[in-house]
């Protein structure tokens, strides 16, 4: 899903250096030889043309990973990732390997875009049709741009940002998520391909959401994004990230890391849709969705608010958080996860309060349908200087059918006398009442579950962004298809 | 329109309804009146389509179709409303968004397009007023906080909407005071018309009062045991459903 120009490119130059690296290339072949190993890792930092600290930082990682346990405490449980059999290094198809047009993309993907109603032209970019319409996208994201850089926003790749403002990543990349921090996160620091830098100067709202949608029109992500967003003194920026359309993708694990810093008085609302590929309704397939996201309020008064509406994944694994260190400042975490017939969820947040009177609130709603599984699992820790902290959670869990499962895991350690937590949890069934009441006005018995699903996903829906909780709300019929009847 | 012939209905295992008989033509208003426990409740589920509510002889005929082999939606996008006794709240949910929903989902069974937006705004708005509704009451949540009388309302609101053929009241007059069943008794006699048939199921006569019937029917023991005219109904509120077998309660 990139620029035709840039792909050809990228293919030239990856030709061109590979006997350098000692990998015997086929031309038409753009990837790194599969499996991970410290040369796959030199080979990244290579293409990438980085500095030597970033490879030594990359190289670091590595070898800290590879001491590493997996973390096992989540719910759900699945066979043993081999990592040598996974390819870390993979650039843009080639023109002549992406789909020629969207006759030859998979005809359920076709109805998936046409339900969202997103535009042809628009389908044939996600499926990755290679057409002269990326060049469209690719002159709009230049537009784009030109407006942000006015403001003196820079929003890039964050490859790109290694090279035009290292000081910025040398000081806040890995300061919020350590390489050490798990397993996941460590080989993301190791492996990570690209993702998004955005820094906000002191005092600026961002003209616009910035969302990668843009973004990917004109580069590439990897399977290992990784996520920079800094927002200096009194700034504000709302980033949504992800498509509401599903990029199947047919690599197995997803491990990526999202750092937000928020100072003084500044604000960060970030958005997921994440809608990556669930597995088929047997639980064949499907992305493992390991993400390590994780914000820290470092300034007074400043404030990140996560929302996430997660549909996509075999298994999600994903904790938004918020380390809540300046004095009032203010974490949010609004969630909706669904799963549907094999899927397994284990997602929550941390909220870390640190400083005074700093406050956190919780609203995460899940709906388990078919045969999945979900885990709501979240940590309020009340540090002994958070005086007159308070959080709020509540956690709604919704089974569809009787052959789900819906399980909250609060975790609550408070070691300050003057802080307030207050948890809410509540699991109801879809009442069939309501559904018989729906159905008898004419609504059929899919369209009905997901008008009561969308109805108990309301207050998280109304948080995010006007375009973009239209498409969520699509996006919670289609997921919920094949769960009734 | 409406034929029931012979209908024998369990619910749980229970045979509650032993051989009901009744016609329904167009244009007509017909009143089942009966005591609690009597079947009245089991014979609107059984119309619209409820799971638990088994026919198990007998049929119940609408425009000369089977309408126990049709999908309750199905039934309600070819013109059966039943308007609940105790309406469901659905939560989040706004009034406005719900009707939008289901009276597009029976216009594209109809064959007809389906209103945008701004079409549907300009007829709720119009049916609200016709009724006497104030319009907050179409954003709120489907009936999520309503008095008793609001949500009757609402059921009324919801079936000029809708426009079906076939429209059955089941206990409309319960938990309402007497200015509240005014209202929406008004409300139904607007939606009185030759092409609609209406069933008013009801306990007490006093419903009867507004909304006039052409023919009465005492359902008791699972069975139809007196038709009559209007009249039928006040004897019923003198002598109550003794004769019928049913002590006084």
């Amino acid at each position: 899903m990139s620029g035709k120009a840039q792909t050809i490119e990228q293919v030239r130059e990856f030709t061109d250096d590979s006997y350098k690296y000692g990998f015997v290339t086929d031309v038409e072949v753009d990837t790194a030889p599969k499996g991970l190993n410290e040369d796959i890792i030199r080979f990244i930092s290579a293409k990438k043309d980085e500095p030597e600290w970033l490879l030594d930082s990359r190289l670091k990682a590595y070898r800290h990973w590879l001491t590493m346990p997996e973390p096992e405490w989540q719910k759900p449980k699945f066979p043993a990732i081999d990592y040598q059999d996974s390819y870390y290094y993979s650039a843009p198809k080639s023109v002549g390997d992406g789909p020629q047009s969207l006759e030859d993309v998979d005809p359920e993907l076709l109805k998936t875009y046409e339900k969202l109603g997103i535009p042809l032209f628009e389908q044939e970019r996600l499926a990755g049709v290679a057409v002269d319409a990326v060049f469209d996208s690719v002159s709009v994201a230049t537009t784009f741009k030109h407006k942000l850089e006015e403001v003196g926003v820079i929003f890039c790749p964050i490859s790109e940002a290694v090279k035009r403002c290292p000081e910025l990543i040398r000081k806040y990349m890995g300061s919020v998520v350590p390489y050490t921090d798990n397993k996941h996160a460590c080989l993301n620091s190791a492996v990570f391909t690209d993702g998004s830098f955005v820094y906000i100067p002191k005092g600026v709202k961002c003209p616009m959401e910035l969302s990668t949608y843009f973004r990917i029109n004109a580069e590439n992500t990897g399977q290992f994004e990784r996520t920079l967003i800094i927002a200096e003194e009194g700034s504000y920026v709302s980033y949504l990230e992800g498509c509401t359309a599903p990029m199947r993708d047919e690599n197995q694990l997803h491990a990526a890391i999202v750092e937000l810093i928020a100072l003084d008085d500044a604000e960060i609302k970030y958005s997921t849709v994440q809608n990556w590929y669930p597995g088929d309704a047997e639980g064949n397939g499907g992305i493992y969705n390991f993400v390590t996201k994780r914000g820290a309020c470092r300034g007074r008064n400043s404030k990140i608010s996560w929302t996430q509406v997660e549909t996509g994944s075999a298994i999600t694994w994903k904790y938004p958080s918020c380390i809540l260190q300046g004095d009032n400042s203010v974490g949010e975490f609004y969630s909706i996860a669904i799963t549907n017939h094999h899927q397994q969820a284990d997602t929550g947040t941390k909220m870390i309060h640190l400083g005074k009177n700093t406050t956190s609130r919780i609203i995460s709603k899940g709906i388990s349908a078919g045969k999945s599984d979900q885990t709501y699992r979240g940590l309020v820790r009340m540090g002994p200087k958070a005086e007159g902290a308070r959080n709020y959670s509540q956690c709604d869990s919704l089974l569809v059918g009787d052959k789900c499962g819906a399980h909250t895991v609060p975790y609550i350690e408070s070691k300050n006398k003057s802080s307030v937590v207050e948890h809410e949890a509540t699991t109801s069934k879809i009442n069939e009442d309501q559904l018989f009441y729906l159905r008898q006005r004419g609504i059929n018995e899919e369209a009905a579950v997901a008008l009561v699903v969308n109805g108990f996903c309301r207050e998280v829906l109304q948080q995010l962004p006007m375009e973009f909780a239209v498409e969520a709300q699509k996006l919670v019929g289609i997921s919920l298809e094949g769960s009734v009847g | 329109m409406l034929e029931i012939k012979n209908l024998h209905a369990t619910v749980g295992g229970n045979e509650i309804l032993k051989g009901i008989n009744l016609t329904i033509n167009k244009g007509e208003v017909h009143a089942i009146m009966g005591p609690n426990g009597s079947g009245k409740s089991t014979l609107s589920y059984l119309i619209a389509g409820k799971d638990g509510y088994e026919v198990t002889k007998g049929e119940i005929l609408y425009n000369g179709v089977d309408l126990t082999e049709m999908k309750p939606e199905v039934r309600a996008a070819e013109g059966v409303f039943l308007a609940f006794q105790y309406p469901i709240e659905i939560p989040g949910v706004p009034n406005t968004t719900f009707l939008k929903e289901a009276l597009n989902s029976v216009r594209r069974h109809r064959g007809e397009e389906e209103l945008d937006a701004m079409q549907f705004v300009k007829l709720i708005k119009a049916k609200a007023e016709e009724l006497g509704i104030a319009k907050d009451m179409l954003k709120r949540a489907v009936n999520v906080g309503f008095s008793g009388g609001e949500k009757k309302r609402n059921e009324i609101l919801q079936m000029a909407v809708l426009d079906p053929k076939l429209a059955v009241l089941d206990e409309t007059d319960s938990g309402l005071d007497i200015d509240a069943l005014k209202v929406v008794s008004e409300g139904v006699n607007q939606l009185r018309s030759k092409d609609r048939a209406i069933l008013v199921i009801t306990h007490y006569q006093r419903l009867l009062d507004h909304i006039v019937p052409d023919f009465v029917h005492v359902l008791a023991h699972g069975k139809i045991q007196r038709s009559g005219g209007k009249e039928l109904a006040l004897e019923l509120e003198e002598k109550g459903y003794a004769e019928y077998g049913v002590a006084a309660e």
